[in-house]
């Protein structure tokens, strides 16, 4: 095995096109516990943490670029406002040991379906900016997973960062397990009100082969509150109901020892609903306040 | 092939050499700069027996991989104390009868450590939130809670 350890981001885009095969290792949450275990024996490790742009994270035009490498820890600290959504999410992930290292570029390298950060990207709209010596791409999140464990990544690329709208609106993210810490997702549902287009983003996790929206969803939601975002009432029990509907029938959930089919179901409508009654309730009372 | 590391642990310079490229930290911990006291059990990040500070912050050793720590100031529960004297959460620990088999101690210790020098004063909610990556089969935790608690009240009537 080799050891590559690049110190600037075009270094480690040489070192990946020179050695395709060398698995990215940032924080290491998911790629150490495969080599303790030997499950994996790569020929080389690229390791990120000594590339400083990937652990930045900066604001322009109405957006956020977040770092592939920056961890849990900063974004609760440092985007709680710009980027609530992500944010919550990030609360819930691991231990605090974890959280320190372990990174967004990570949970996307890993694209597994009860990836904490993912359904807030999908809710917010994000893109997947990847870097190779041949040039960047930006890639929408709702394109970026093909399949469980499988991203649109090529060999030659990595992760360089994420892009999100700064949130204009209140954003959530619930997640079903069996304790706050340390547990893998059940299901997982993530909701972004967006009132300065009037669309709606929704993500769900751990209930299909890949972290994915609710499209009809959107549309619906979308739909009955377009009269709604200014003097906003309390919404009507039919459209609470209706959406939490509409977020299950999109899940393609399956049987296993977390969870069966029909619980998850269950529980996502259930996680649907809360997160619209949160964050309609925290649009109100901003409505007011202005 | 194999790697040589050099990084600061508990303030002194330490090289390691023949390190395989995909060993941990806690591995090289262990094995290669004798220093036992991070403990192995899960090699899988879920019981924080390993946890050590990696340039200022609590990590699983486990999960680190040794090249990752190249230069980097690590300290381990050896170096809590300062040869002499233990450090406060170690002397509350075992006042609070916060030890029974001890196995989940050397991580304890440093989380609470690390805890108590970004909030002083922290509240149960804290605690047990700041702990939450730390594993204890013998305890319950109720004694380990005390142990952090009576830390706080100490160092803060002493500072
Ligand atoms: C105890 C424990 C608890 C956990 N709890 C949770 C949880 O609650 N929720 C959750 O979602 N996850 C959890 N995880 C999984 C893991 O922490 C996350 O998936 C994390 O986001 C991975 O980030 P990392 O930086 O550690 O990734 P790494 O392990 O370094 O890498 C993960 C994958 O991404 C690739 N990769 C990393 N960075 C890049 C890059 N810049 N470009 C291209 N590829 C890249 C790697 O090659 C690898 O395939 C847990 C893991 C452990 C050990
Ligand atoms: S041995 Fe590292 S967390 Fe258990
Ligand atoms: S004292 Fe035995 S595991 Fe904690």
């Amino acid at each position: 095995m080799e050891f590559l350890r690049p110190t600037s981001l075009s270094e480690a885009c040489q070192l990946k096109a020179e050695h395709p095969d060398a698995v990215p290792l940032c924080g290491g949450t998911d790629v150490m516990v495969d080599l303790n275990f030997d499950r994996r024996r790569p020929e080389a490790l690229l390791d990120l943490t000594a590339v400083p742009e990937l652990y930045e994270w900066s604001r322009y035009d109405g957006r956020l670029r977040i770092g592939a490498a920056v961890p849990y820890t900063a974004i609760i600290e440092q985007l709680a406002t710009e980027a609530p959504g992500l944010a919550i999410a990030s609360r819930t992930v691991g231990s605090p040991q974890i959280r320190n290292r372990a990174s967004v570029g990570g949970n996307l390298g890993s694209a597994s379906p009860a990836g904490d950060a993912l359904p807030p990207l999908l809710a917010a709209n994000g893109e997947v900016e990847t870097m190779s010596t041949t040039g960047a791409r930006r890639i929408p999140i709702h394109e970026f997973f093909l399949g469980p464990k499988h991203n649109a990544l090529r060999p030659e690329e990595l992760i360089a960062a994420v892009h999100v709208p700064v949130a204009s609106g209140p954003q959530q993210y619930a997640k079903v397990g069996t304790r706050n810490a340390m547990v893998i997702a059940v299901c997982s549902f993530s909701l972004a009100l967006h009132p300065d287009t009037g669309r709606i983003g929704t993500g769900i996790g751990s209930a299909a082969p890949t972290p994915r929206a609710a499209p009809e969803a959107e549309d619906f939601l979308a739909a009955e509150l377009a009269d709604r975002w200014t003097a906003p009432d309390e919404l009507p029990d039919d459209v609470v109901r209706r959406f939490g509907e509409l977020v299950a029938a999109a899940a393609e959930p399956i049987d296993d020892v977390r969870g069966t089919a029909d619980y998850r179901r269950h529980a996502l409508s259930v996680l649907a609903r809360r997160t619209l009654t949160w964050t309609w309730a925290e649009h109100r009372s901003q409505e007011r306040a202005q | 092939m194999t790697i040589r590391v050099t990084m600061t642990v508990n303030g002194d310079e330490l090289t390691a050499d023949d390190v395989w490229e995909g060993e941990s930290l806690l591995y090289v911990l262990r094995e290669r700069l004798g220093l036992p006291g991070s403990k192995n059990a899960c090699e899988q990040g879920e019981c924080g027996s390993c946890t050590v500070l990696l340039g200022g912050e609590v990590v699983c050793a486990c999960l680190v991989a040794a090249g990752q720590a190249e230069g980097a100031d690590v300290v381990t529960v050896e170096g809590l104390g300062d040869g002499e004297q233990l450090a406060t959460i170690q002397e509350t620990f075992v006042e609070s009868g916060a030890v029974q088999c001890g196995f989940c101690t050397p991580g304890l210790l440093v989380t609470a450590f690390d805890l108590l020098n970004r909030d002083p004063d922290p509240t149960d909610a804290t605690i047990r939130e700041a702990l939450a990556g730390n594993l204890c089969r013998c305890t319950g935790y109720e004694k380990i809670l005390d142990a952090v608690r009576l830390a706080a009240t100490r160092q803060s009537s002493s500072a």
